[in-house]
């Protein structure tokens, strides 16, 4: 392999429907993830976006080591339950985007 | 390695809930559209001629229904004349925006629209009653307030029916309260497609068979346009715990929302449960169960400077109205401490 462990992967995150509410109201991050030997899985960033871009409220947005119920989850704009929920390996360029269904108008 | 659709094999986008099947974009589409439109035809939502008055907050179910509805009108000809109607509640930096919503819907789906203001109505914006009474019931004078304001604009439109952007999710949420709250009235009502024909005008949920997650998903996937965001007045406790149970519920079992509805469909009230009588209101003509509807009770201890005393069950509230007339000539003084410890709670 060409690639060093040092290597990272780039992708979009956003959060909408209510969702940026928690994050200062920014919706699109593009995020830089350093590669190390372990895959990217949704539930490490789930982990991560807690650490690094969540400004208020974690509960609001992650329960335990998922997302709070209400919260859905889009790769590449399908589904996150089609594509191994939490489990997902995330690639470089994937979009990920996270709707909130739980605030009203 | 993509999921292939159920119904036609191509990619998948989405799980739906309530079947589980696996379905991409166009046969999603194609699935969402016509269940609501069995929803429509099936439950006699609408007959040709009706003029019907949407309810437009700028949120993802009103707007999803506004668009749905005219999309139906015109691919199955129901023949009825849709028009948008808002409410403006006054409250700063929370309407505000999501008027601009629906003023920009009502371009992009080309149909009128009508905003009423509980300014205009009532003589009292949130902003004011928020004031007056600071942040503990204000959710009871808006719900009040609301429910009134959407027939009174109606009329106003001279529509004969109401359109509301109700889901199953919200239907569940409402079955599970009235079931915690013992409120069996309401639990009876509250499964009902079509309520409110008594008095008032009779309100229809087209979307009262269809999940949160495909409504969000339906507007992310056609780009709709819609507005997110809390209500920056104190948000109902107990409705987020009962929202909360639900959701937590379907993360396990995704047909818990509709089989909560089922349920409630399916209760039978015992013959000996005393049901209140529907009558109307003598002051402003709206249904009501008592002589002076809620609406016009909170209105009256606004007005009067005891706003507090109006909370509460109705009977007991009147009594304390009453005896607070009488008992002062100044009806527009602030409420003094004293009058304060006959603040109801429930
Ligand atoms: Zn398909
Ligand atoms: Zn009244």
């Amino acid at each position: 392999m060409a690639e060093s462990s040092q290597q990272h992967i780039d992708i979009h995150v956003e959060f909408s429907g209510g969702a940026e509410l928690l994050f200062d109201k920014v919706k699109e991050h593009e995020v830089k993830l350093s590669h190390d030997n372990n895959p990217w899985t949704i539930r490490k960033l789930l982990v991560w976006i807690k650490e690094n871009l969540l400004k208020e409220r974690p509960e609001l947005f992650v329960q335990e080591d998922t997302v709070r119920p209400g919260i859905l989850i889009l790769v590449n704009d399908a589904d996150w339950e089609l594509v191994g929920e939490l489990e997902y390996e995330i690639q470089n360029k994937d979009r990920i985007i996270f709707i909130s269904t739980l605030h009203g108008g | 390695m993509p999921v292939a659709c159920r119904m036609c094999g191509g990619p998948a986008v989405l799980k739906r809930p309530k079947t589980g099947d696996a379905v991409c974009k166009d046969c999603f589409f194609y699935a969402f559209e016509n269940e609501v439109n069995y929803t429509i035809t099936n439950g006699n939502l609408f007959k040709r001629g009706d003029r019907v008055a949407v309810g437009a907050s700028g949120g993802k179910d009103s707007t999803v229904l506004a668009y749905i509805l005219k999309l139906l009108n015109e691919r199955h000809d129901y023949g009825i004349e849709l028009i948008l109607l808002s409410v403006d509640e006054g409250i700063t930096g929370y309407r505000d925006d999501s008027l601009e919503t629906v003023k920009r819907n009502q371009h992009q789906y080309d149909l009128p629209l009508k905003i009423v203001s509980y300014e205009d109505l009532y003589g009292w914006t949130m902003d004011a009653i928020v004031k007056q009474i600071g942040l503990k019931n204000n959710c009871t004078f808006c719900g009040v307030f609301r429910r009134q304001a959407l027939d009174r604009g109606a009329m106003l439109l001279k529509a004969n029916k109401i359109a509301t952007g109700h889901n199953a999710d919200d239907i569940a949420e409402t079955v599970l309260m009235n079931v915690l709250r013992g409120d069996i009235a309401r639990l009876r009502r509250c499964t009902a497609i079509t309520t409110g024909a008594e008095g008032g005008l009779p309100r229809c949920k087209p979307l009262k068979y269809t999940y949160e997650k495909e409504i969000v998903m339906y507007a992310y996937f056609k780009k709709l346009d819609y507005f997110s965001t809390e209500c920056i007045y104190s948000p109902n406790a107990y409705r987020g715990h009962a929202r909360t149970y639900l959701k937590d519920l379907e993360r396990i079992r995704p047909s818990s929302i509709i089989d909560l509805i089922h349920s409630g469909e399916s209760l039978s009230i015992k013959k000996d449960v005393k049901m209140p009588v529907q009558g109307t209101c003598t002051r402003c003509g709206y249904i009501s169960s008592n002589a002076i509807c809620k609406a016009c009770t909170l209105l009256e201890g606004l007005n009067k400077g005891l706003p507090k005393l109006a909370i509460g069950k109705s009977n007991k509230s009147r009594r304390l109205l009453d005896a607070a007339s009488q008992s002062s000539d100044s009806t527009n003084e602030k409420t003094s401490p004293k009058e304060k410890k006959k603040d109801v709670t429930f």
